[in-house]
């Protein structure tokens, strides 16, 4: 139970930072060696490994914000996560395998929001001085067509 | 039907009845509504997508066992691609010939045969009909006419070949063998890519709510690249004087751009006078830019656009081919297919889908492009009619238009293919 209520709450900060556009949080809630992908199912299911975003540790997630904040150009847009059954898969005292779904609202120039992306998470959570950490994190969603760009990681 | 629908059904065709006039041939200018009238876009599927045109499919190692599949389009035209009990590829068009249902409602698989959902009407890899249900009637009744032949019932076929593990397909008698119309100007580039066998590794979809057209514009069009993804000038990554080299073929249809990794002989004076160059960032991880030497020339960059809508590329050591598949004339979905070699090793297959990053809708130095098509297409879908232009390097020498890739010759170039298959 308690294990549950630390894992919601790692999810639950996750998500926060990403909403509320806090991206240079985004790869502290990471491992430094922490992985993180997006990757359509249709590949997953195929096990191939072609997606949209692949970052293989800190560094590659921080030079994604670096990039989105002074390289990149696109219309402002937020997202708004919306995360459920959050699924324990295994566990041993340092390391949780979970599962749960996303929904995210993307909403362009606080004028339209539409269904962005829906899919599920499938995490290794692991536990660090500092807490609970990904060291995985794939998000793998079923709405293949990606609508004219993603920006933000989910 | 939606109200929507009926109201178009109801205005009939437009004055322009599909008929436009550009205001000249050299393809330097190009009215706006070439990009949203219905009509053209119309006249396009027949005089393009189905006319004498060779249209890609899919890679040959994405059905590699015989009886796989792949649901796909040429144009906006359902079609199915499938290897064979032989090992060959056939393709047909994916509409049951009894009601016109469509046949083959899943993207990927194997099977032996089709069989439309509808009436269980059902058809081989080859897309000749096998069985109709009850054809000789109940009891003898009310069956199928005695003269139904199931040979002249099969789907519409199209015609299917292959080059280097590229497979193609087209509606036309008249289009010249897939080589030729390749020409030999492009060959090389593709030789170079597909020189030895590919391995798979999936595929990502873009959905742009665009005319196809400004796409390929897009890819044929240098002059954005520095100033529109500014992801190498903000790392400090490259410089507008890189060794390029941008061909055409002599048919006005497709393009090859090349973009060879030189020394820097300006020390980055070339950025100096762009706003967006930043001069103290760099990558925590640069070998997401890192090319690791697998061709002869040291390229970075290899870009080539094969008409109507296919788009071979090679970025550092990201290697892909991009479908275009137009929707409606203000919507097409862009299907990257990512692949590398069989022999590569577990380190450099993780090298390649870390260079992923770079390309497709999330990619660092691309995913502007969809947003500026879009923009675009908002910009001229209403207001008073007007025409787009491209002009830069029109009074340069051959020589330097293949040189300089901020030279709008392959634009015009496109064009002028254009305006010739569709007779405008
Ligand atoms: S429509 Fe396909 S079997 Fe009738
Ligand atoms: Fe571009």
């Amino acid at each position: 139970m308690k294990l549950h209520f630390e894992l919601t709450e790692l999810q639950t900060g996750y998500i926060a930072a990403i909403d509320d556009e806090r991206f240079e949080d985004w790869p502290n809630f990471f491992t430094p060696d922490g992985n993180y992908e997006i990757i359509p199912r249709e590949n997953f299911v195929q096990g191939l490994p072609a997606g949209l975003m692949h970052c293989f540790g800190q560094t590659m997630m921080r030079d994604r914000v670096v990039s989105m904040r002074e390289a990149n150009v696109y219309h402002a847009h937020t997202y708004r996560h919306f995360v459920s059954g959050l699924e324990i898969l295994s566990q041993t005292a340092d390391e949780v395998a979970t599962r749960s779904n996303y929904l995210v609202m993307r909403t362009v120039n606080e004028l339209n929001a539409d269904v962005f992306q829906v899919g599920r998470y499938e995490d290794i959570v692991v536990r660090t001085d500092a807490g609970w950490r990904y060291k995985s994190k794939r998000a793998i969603y079923e709405n293949a067509r990606v609508d004219t760009l993603l920006v933000i990681p989910v | 039907m939606q109200v929507g629908d009926r109201a178009n059904v109801d205005k009939g065709p437009s004055p322009s009845g599909g008929e436009v006039r550009f205001p000249g041939s050299d393809g330097s200018s190009v009215p706006f509504e070439v990009y949203s009238s219905k009509e053209i876009y119309d006249l396009e599927q027949e005089r393009i997508f189905r006319g004498p045109t060779w249209n890609y499919l899919a890679l040959e190692a994405e059905l590699p066992e015989p009886g796989d599949f792949k649901s796909t389009f040429v144009g906006d035209t359902p079609v199915v691609v499938t290897r064979t009990q032989e090992g060959e590829f056939a393709a047909w068009v994916n509409r049951c010939a009894h009601r016109g249902a469509i046949v083959c409602r899943e993207k990927r698989g194997n099977a032996k045969s089709h069989a439309c959902i509808y009436h269980q009407w059902s058809y081989n890899a080859h897309g000749d009909l096998e069985g109709v249900p009850f054809r000789r009637g109940v009891q003898g009744v009310a069956g199928m006419p005695e003269s139904f032949d199931l040979k002249q019932n099969g789907l519409r076929k199209l015609r299917v070949a292959s080059y280097k593990g590229l497979l193609f397909a087209s509606f036309s008698d008249e289009v010249a063998p897939l080589t030729d119309y390749l020409g030999e100007r492009m060959l090389p580039g593709i030789d170079r890519i597909f020189h030895k066998p590919i391995e798979f590794l999936g595929a990502t979809r873009q959905y742009i709510h665009g005319n196809w057209k400004l796409y390929m514009e897009n890819v044929r069009d240098g002059y954005h690249a520095s100033l529109l993804h500014t992801f190498h000038a903000t790392f400090n990554l490259v410089r507008s004087n890189q060794k390029a080299r941008v061909i055409g073929d002599t048919s006005d249809l497709h393009t090859c751009g090349d973009l060879f990794i030189t020394p820097d002989p300006s020390g980055a004076s070339d950025y100096k006078d762009i706003a967006t160059f930043k001069d103290k960032l760099s990558l925590e991880y640069p070998q997401i830019v890192e090319n690791r030497q697998e061709f002869e020339e040291l390229v970075a960059n290899h870009l080539q656009c094969i008409f109507p809508q296919l788009v071979i590329m090679q970025i550092q050591n990201v290697l892909a081919v991009r479908q275009v598949l137009p929707k409606a004339p203000d919507e097409f979905e862009l299907i990257f297919h990512f692949f590398g070699y069989a022999d590569d090793s577990p380190e450099m297959r993780r090298h390649r889908v870390t260079q992923m990053n770079l390309v497709g809708a999330a990619g660092l130095i691309s995913m502007e492009d969809g947003t500026a098509i879009e923009l675009v297409q908002d910009g001229i879908k209403s207001g008073p009619q007007g025409h787009s232009i491209a002009l830069m390097g029109l009074e340069a020498a051959e020589e330097d238009q293949e040189r300089v890739p901020m030279a709008e010759n392959h634009i015009r170039r496109f064009w002028r293919g254009y305006q010739r298959l569709m007779g405008f």
